[in-house]
């Protein structure tokens, strides 16, 4: 049964290892701006459309 | 036309443009359109339709950057041929903003990466600086209609550091509950199985350990504010809270040595963690906005400054000296009190003082610091420093420096008092019976009674009552500054209003005109008469005539601080002061442009102020709760009609100057509860000694002076149900302290009778904190339904 001191030990350790992730994510200021990223990360495919609508309408303006 | 515009969505008038299939309210948005279109960057308009602003012209405004001593301090990072800045950009607000920001390096190479934090309207531009100086990056978003505002005080002091405290405070308490409920489980059963038995000091040595952080570090403020309580005399709510969490561990640290029980690790830490969570609950901020400004913000940062050989030259406002020359252009504030030596000044104090009206000045006149130029460009000379004006010494008054959080006692203070006396009396009188009847558990009973009778509930009704409200107030368009601020509102009893920009809306006079009718050349003639005149009345005028045909007048005057006259053919129009038209002024007070023709006097242009919708209504509405105070920095012109407007009487005062109204704020002081409502510079200092100062604000995310709170303009007439609202918001908080007294009842029945086992007080304190928490809330939300816009 001792294991169990083996077992307590590893969870302990899983257990401060994500809280020593979440202080360190804290620091690095991740958590600052909640809203901002939620908006970008939609914003790529805009981009790359806008591309090739702009390349179309330059096309259909040289035809 | 009912055309609205494809840029900034604001309906097209009389300078529509059409372009590429689309209308555009005016040629700066077209603009815009256009550099958006030719750079790719057209889906601006498909994430969101006229998301834009017209773009302001901007030729002089940023001469400032050409100083590199500002340049200097504007800077993030400065080195090896890039720079990076962050601006502040108050009309960002939608998603199309985020993304044209973010991908502003096509619109110039040289930009190299920009990022935007959109809960704080910055962006942050990398960028090399060879081919792109500052002023011209401030520039170029100026001309998309995104202009940075730059404000001194925002850089000069050392970036203020966030604090990240309380997160982290959060994170230990919510770390350590969780491991020590789940060790403290098996406790819970009384289970009695060998090898249970044979761990129970391994687990209980490990709860304590967990709980070690929680009562050093995350619970250090509770102890600080308890100290500081005590020292200067006051039993705040934090003496009950620190005494429990001190009698807590050490009864849990005392059973676990002596392997007395399990000890109360699991209350421990959980007392901590939901009293933290309240806390950060309560914490609510706008990181937009600001409520600490002060006449910083509204001035200018730099001043073009004309050397003694002549040259012009850039200088920070500070550096301004007695005697210096300064040059004030169109729409710039004047930053110091100075001379007029050259130029026709038109000076619109409406900051200052809240006069209405600009005010000309001729060469060798005094101009007061503050006064906006509408016009041609100035030449002035500083008379004093900027830190030394009129206007700027309002700001070293005593009211500015105090702290009306800290000097207000709120309900959870004041019955801190009344229950750390009544928990310490009980803890005696039950200890003493102990000592007669079986000394051995008296220890156990007196500490008993601390622990269950610490006042988590307590603690946590107001935190969750107020910190629900401060979000309901704010999705209506009412941002408080914090929390104490509702408190406060609930205790007003007197209400006192600005009326230039407060009670008036900004958005320009309601113009009639008396007198004779025009006939159509007439018309036309005045129109462009008035074209020519850069009179800031004349401009107000002309927008709102009709559109005639432009003509070129045959013959131009203009008389400064008279009038103007225009000729063509044998007709002349005469447009000016009620003197300059020969006509006997009928009412000092108010503003009026008279016409007359060739043929004689024809009429007057009045110029009213509009008040706001719903006014009326509002303060009737306020009337049979509060006093109300008109309290105005213009002149009584508008009196008669403010008396006629209101069925009842209630105090009203003109010509106010800032100084007047502070003082007037402290006189009311005396016997009662003062809310300044404000908006300008001139309010400042009413709104700072004030109890509870509102700012009212036609964009929240442009300036407004330091004040408690600050109300989007569009909601001013739900003032009374905010008011109406916190009242109610304290009542919450007084039924949910008798809800947790019932609950401290039923524990101190467990506790003076010596039965307090942990798993009793692991099981009430969350049900009682939790219970409060649900009530608070149901209570605040249900409440708060009335309140539709």
């Amino acid at each position: 049964m001792s294991v169990i001191y083996v077992l307590l030990s590893i969870s302990v350790c899983v257990a401060i290892f994500f809280f020593v992730a979440f202080i360190f994510t804290v620091k690095s200021g991740q958590y600052d701006d909640s809203y901002t990223p939620s908006v970008r990360m939609l914003f790529e495919d805009e981009l790359v459309k806008e591309n090739t609508k702009n390349n179309n309408q330059n096309k259909s303006q040289t035809e | 036309m009912a055309a609205t515009c494809f840029h900034c969505g604001d309906s097209c008038n009389r300078t529509a443009v059409r372009f590429d299939d689309k209308d555009f309210c005016c040629n700066g948005c077209k603009t815009v359109y256009e550099i958006f279109q030719v750079n790719g960057l057209e889906s601006y308009y498909d994430l969101q339709a006229a998301a834009g602003a017209t773009p302001k012209e901007v030729s002089n405004a940023y001469d400032f950057l050409d100083n590199q001593e500002v340049v200097e301090k504007l800077l993030d990072f400065n080195e090896e041929g890039i720079q990076v800045v962050e601006f502040h950009i108050p009309h960002m607000h939608c998603s199309s903003c985020i993304w044209v920001l973010e991908n502003l390096g096509r619109l110039h190479a040289s930009v190299k990466s920009s990022m935007v934090d959109f809960p704080k309207r910055r962006v942050r531009i990398t960028f090399e600086k060879d081919n792109l100086k500052l002023k011209e990056l401030a520039m170029l978003l100026a001309r998309i209609g995104y202009e940075p505002s730059i404000a001194l005080e925002d850089y000069s002091k050392a970036k203020k550091r966030v604090s990240r405290d309380l997160i982290y405070k959060l994170g230990v308490a919510g770390f350590s509950f969780g491991n020590v409920m789940l060790l403290s489980f098996p406790e819970y059963f009384e289970v009695q199985e060998f090898w249970l038995d044979q761990y129970k000091p391994f687990f209980r040595g490990l709860m304590f350990a967990f709980s070690l952080p929680v009562v050093f570090y995350a619970a250090r403020d509770y102890f600080s504010a308890a100290l500081k309580g005590l020292r200067s005399k006051i039993l705040n709510i934090d003496v009950p809270i620190a005494l429990g969490i001190l009698t807590l561990f050490l009864r849990s640290a005392v059973d676990v040595l002596f392997d007395l029980g399990s000890g109360f690790f699991d209350s421990l830490t959980g007392l901590v963690f939901f009293l933290l969570v309240g806390r950060f609950f309560q914490q609510k901020t706008y990181a937009h906005l600001s409520f600490e400004r002060d006449y910083k913000s509204y001035f200018p940062i730099g001043v073009t400054k004309i050397r003694e050989d002549g040259v012009e030259e850039n200088v920070e406002i500070h550096a301004i000296q007695q005697g210096d020359r300064l040059l004030v252009r169109n729409q710039e504030i004047i930053p110091v009190d100075s001379l007029l030596v050259q130029g026709r000044a038109h000076i619109d104090y409406s900051f200052v003082t809240g006069e209405s009206e600009s005010v000309p000045k001729t060469s060798g006149d005094k101009l007061f610091a503050g006064g906006k130029q509408l016009g041609s460009v100035l030449e002035v000379e500083a008379l004093k420093s900027v830190s030394q004006s009129y206007l700027t010494q309002l700001w070293s008054n005593s009211a500015f420096s105090k702290n009306k959080a800290s000097e207000f006692q709120s309900l959870t203070d004041a019955i801190g008092k009344r229950f750390t006396i009544a928990v310490l009396s009980i803890a005696t009188m039950a200890t003493s019976f102990w000592l007669w009847y079986d000394p051995s558990m008296a220890l156990n009973v007196f500490t008993a009674v601390l622990i269950i009778a610490c006042p988590c509930a307590i603690a946590l009704a107001a935190p969750f009552t107020l910190g629900n409200l401060l979000r309901i107030f704010g999705r209506k368009g009412f941002y408080l500054r914090d929390a104490n601020t509702i408190e406060r509102l609930a205790k007003v009893d007197t209400l006192v209003f600005d009326k230039t920009g407060t009670l008036t809306s900004n958005a320009g006079n309601a113009i009639v005109y008396e007198g004779m009718e025009l006939s159509n050349e007439e018309a036309s003639l005045l129109k462009n008469t008035l074209r020519a005149s850069n009179h800031p009345l004349s401009r107000e005028l002309y927008g709102i005539l009709d559109d005639y045909e432009i003509m070129t007048l045959d013959d131009f005057t203009e008389n400064t601080g008279k009038g103007v006259q225009g000729t063509v053919g044998s007709c002349s129009m005469k447009v000016g002061s009620a003197h300059y038209l020969g006509q006997a002024i009928s009412r000092q007070s108010e503003t009026a442009v008279h016409i007359g023709t060739q043929e004689g006097y024809k009429g007057r242009f009045v110029f009213k102020s509009k008040y706001r919708d719903g006014l009326v209504r509002l303060f009737k509405k306020l009337r049979n709760d509060f006093n109300l105070v008109i309290l105005s920095g213009d002149h009584d012109g508008e009196k008669n009609h403010l008396e006629k407007m209101f069925p009842f009487q209630f105090p009203m005062f003109f010509n106010q100057q800032p100084q007047d109204k502070l003082a007037f704020i402290k006189s009311a002081q005396q016997h009662s509860v003062v809310m300044m409502i404000g908006d300008g510079l001139n309010d400042a200092g009413a709104l700072a000694q004030s109890d509870v100062g509102v700012a009212i604000s036609e964009d929240v995310n442009v300036f407004s002076p330091a004040c408690d709170a600050i109300l989007d303009a569009k909601k001013f007439n739900l003032l009374d149900r905010f008011l109406h609202l916190s009242k109610q918001a304290t009542i919450v908080i007084k039924w949910s302290f008798l809800l947790s007294l019932l609950y401290n009842i039923t524990g101190l029945y467990f506790a003076v009778t010596g039965q307090l086992k942990p798993v009793i007080a692991a099981i009430l304190m969350p049900l009682s904190s939790i219970s409060i928490v649900v009530f608070t809330t149901l209570a605040m939300n249900m409440l708060s339904r009335k309140l539709k816009s």
